[in-house]
């Protein structure tokens, strides 16, 4: 098969288009690839405008009180979303306040303490928590998380902190503390492999440097190390803050779905993906639904904004590698 | 003086112990999930598990037939879809994404790649379900390749734009037209790579459960059929965690088991597969 011209008098000119690749079989290949590109930025311009359409009646009806008010009454028709927004927040908070040492460090280990061969089996073993199922967590978390809590966490926490008001009244299994203990070990993966990447683009200059000097190892690490990945690694947690927002399965399961405001750790609260999951199915009225609807779009839109942000910082600390590019 | 230096060394010490702590907690953290699955349901994985439908609540025996039949059509069809648009879009931006689409078609694959799987959901849901009237398959594997398909244009690009650019001249250099170049000296020598890509993003697609509650929704009986509501096993074992009885529990765990085995043997296939380009590198 021969791409020249079946033109049995080319001109120079064609000829010429020929090396420059501007035949049929390139342009329809450059064709057809474009095509398949656009469709991404369609399908967002589609879910935007969808989400925005469909809850739109919700948005002027409400109007910004629906960000503020706590009243989520579908027989009356009134709707408020603070309870969930601020569910969200909280179990998302308190998974950071877990998560955050723990992948910090499992980061540091395997980039500057661990021995060699132990390295790549931990880091695999770590970021297979990224494989298993959301709904898989949730069932586990349903029937050993809790029961551990109930049994082996909540009594020493009550008896130490039982005074303050984040560890008031009874525990009756789905509450703040499972959804976020679960939130917790959900995105340990993903904020421990961002880590080790922007660790391992330190220079070793670094470390040299700072054990030059008379530093211990841990001091290197804390002196010349981390801060120098700093943004990185802050822009790993709020990757991490990105997919506590949005994660839905395990949550809904876990937290108790009701709509309160509390600032106890221990008391069921709620979250804007568990609002969807639980009530869109059974949403009756157009009203209902669009509410129901506003509360997606403000998801969406809060992790887009928080995704971009954790991007920027990653990729001021490494520009050029791709820094966890799996993980992302 | 030498206080300071015992110090010194005492904090060295005991950090050194607390990250390595820590890392031994997470790994216990997905043995223990692991050793769970296996020991609450393996003893449920029989003949019947695999091959009958689901009974009635209240009623022993049954299996979840319907449902890995359905993951398998869900999971398959959203392939279908989303791996050549994905692969496609990903071929674009390393081979011609240098300019200001190139740069829109990353920038919108990087903010979707964050989108809560619920959202996509209930878009499908929108877009799909309502105008047609009713739940079917083909809204669940729509939403799914939507999830699929901008993580899998950005690991393709990624591995297109390893390949070595004197490869590519090489082949134009023979006279080899862009298009044949471009098929099969790059992407060719990145099929691995987009492998991998594509392995991992099927991965993460098999497990999901919230774009499908309101798109398969979910289905008692067994069916094929792509314009009709379909079980899967993610959404099998959500109904059954969540309900009050203890054979649908053991049901539960033993179909998790098998979720969870098809979705390991998915990564593991993915790392083998980065270990054979790897080896084939060097």
């Amino acid at each position: 098969m021969t791409a020249l011209p079946i033109e049995p008098v080319a001109a120079p000119e064609s000829r010429w288009g020929v090396l420059r690749g501007a035949n049929v079989g390139d342009r329809v290949y450059r064709g057809a690839l474009t095509v398949l590109a656009v469709t991404l930025p369609l399908l967002l311009a589609a879910l935007v405008s969808e989400l925005v359409v469909s809850a739109w009646p919700a948005i002027r009806r409400f109007g910004l009180h629906f960000l503020w008010t706590s009243v989520w009454d579908p027989v009356a028709g009134v709707f408020g979303a603070a309870p969930m927004i601020f569910g969200t927040l909280a179990s998302s908070l308190l998974a950071l306040v877990i998560a955050v040492p723990l992948s910090l460090g499992v980061a540091i280990f395997l980039t500057e303490f661990a021995p060699k061969w132990v390295r790549q089996p931990i880091a695999f073993l770590v970021e297979l928590l990224a494989a298993i199922p959301s709904v898989v967590y949730g069932l586990w978390g349903v029937f050993v998380l809790i029961p551990f809590l109930r049994a082996h966490v909540v009594p020493p926490l009550r008896a130490v902190l039982g005074w303050t008001p984040f560890f008031d009244g009874v525990f009756y299994g789905n509450s703040l503390l499972a959804g976020g203990v679960i939130l917790a070990i959900m995105i340990v993966p993903y904020i421990a492999a961002v880590s080790r990447e922007v660790l391992l683009a330190v220079p070793s200059s670094q470390r040299e440097a700072a054990l030059g000097m008379g530093a211990t190892r841990w001091e290197a690490v804390w002196t010349a190390v981390v801060p120098y990945g700093r943004a990185g690694l802050i822009g790993a947690v709020i990757l991490g803050l990105g997919r506590a927002l949005g994660e839905t399965m395990a949550v809904t399961m876990l937290i108790g779905n009701r709509h309160d405001i509390g600032l106890s750790v221990l008391q069921p609260a709620y979250t804007m993906a568990a609002a969807i999951a639980n009530e869109f199915s059974e949403a009756t009225t157009n009203l209902y639904l669009s509410a129901l609807f506003e509360v997606g779009l403000l998801l969406f839109v809060s992790t887009v904004v928080v995704n971009a942000l954790a991007r920027l910082l990653i990729w001021r600390v490494a520009r050029g590698t791709a820094v966890g590019s799996r993980a992302l | 003086m030498n206080a300071r230096r015992i110090r010194r060394r005492v904090v060295n010490g005991v950090m050194t112990g607390l990250v390595g702590g820590l890392s031994f907690l997470a790994v216990l953290a997905l043995l223990l999930i692991l050793g769970n699955l296996v020991v609450k349901g393996a003893s449920s994985l029989d003949w019947n598990f695999f091959t009958k439908n689901p009974v009635p609540a209240g009623e022993s025996g049954g299996g979840v037939a319907n449902a890995i039949v359905g993951t398998g059509i869900i999971v398959g069809l959203a392939c279908l879809i989303g791996l050549p648009v994905g692969i496609g879009a990903g071929l674009y931006l390393a081979e011609f994404g240098s300019g200001r689409l190139g740069w829109t078609v990353r920038f919108v694959a990087d903010v979707m790649n964050g989108t809560p799987s619920i959202v996509v959901g209930i878009f499908a849901w929108t877009w799909l379900v309502k105008p047609m009237g009713h739940f079917s398959a083909l809204a669940g594997s729509v939403a799914l390749a939507i999830l699929m398909v901008p993580m899998l244009a950005r690991t393709t690009e990624e591995m297109v734009r390893l390949v070595p650019h004197s490869l590519r001249e090489a082949a134009l250099a023979l006279g080899y037209p862009r298009w044949r170049t471009s098929l099969r000296i790059v992407a060719r020598t990145a099929l691995t790579g987009i492998v991998t890509g594509s392995l991992v993003g099927v991965a993460r697609i098999a497990g999901e459960t919230a774009p499908l509650l309101f798109t398969a929704l979910g289905n008692l009986n067994f069916t094929t059929h792509i314009l009709e509501p379909m079980q899967a096993l993610s959404l099998q074992i959500y109904t059954y965690a969540t309900g009050p009885f203890d054979e649908w529990h053991r049901l539960a765990w033993a179909a998790a088991i098998v979720l969870m085995g098809l979705v390991l043997l998915l990564a593991v296939a993915a790392r083998w597969a980065i270990r054979q380009r790897h080896g084939a590198a060097r």
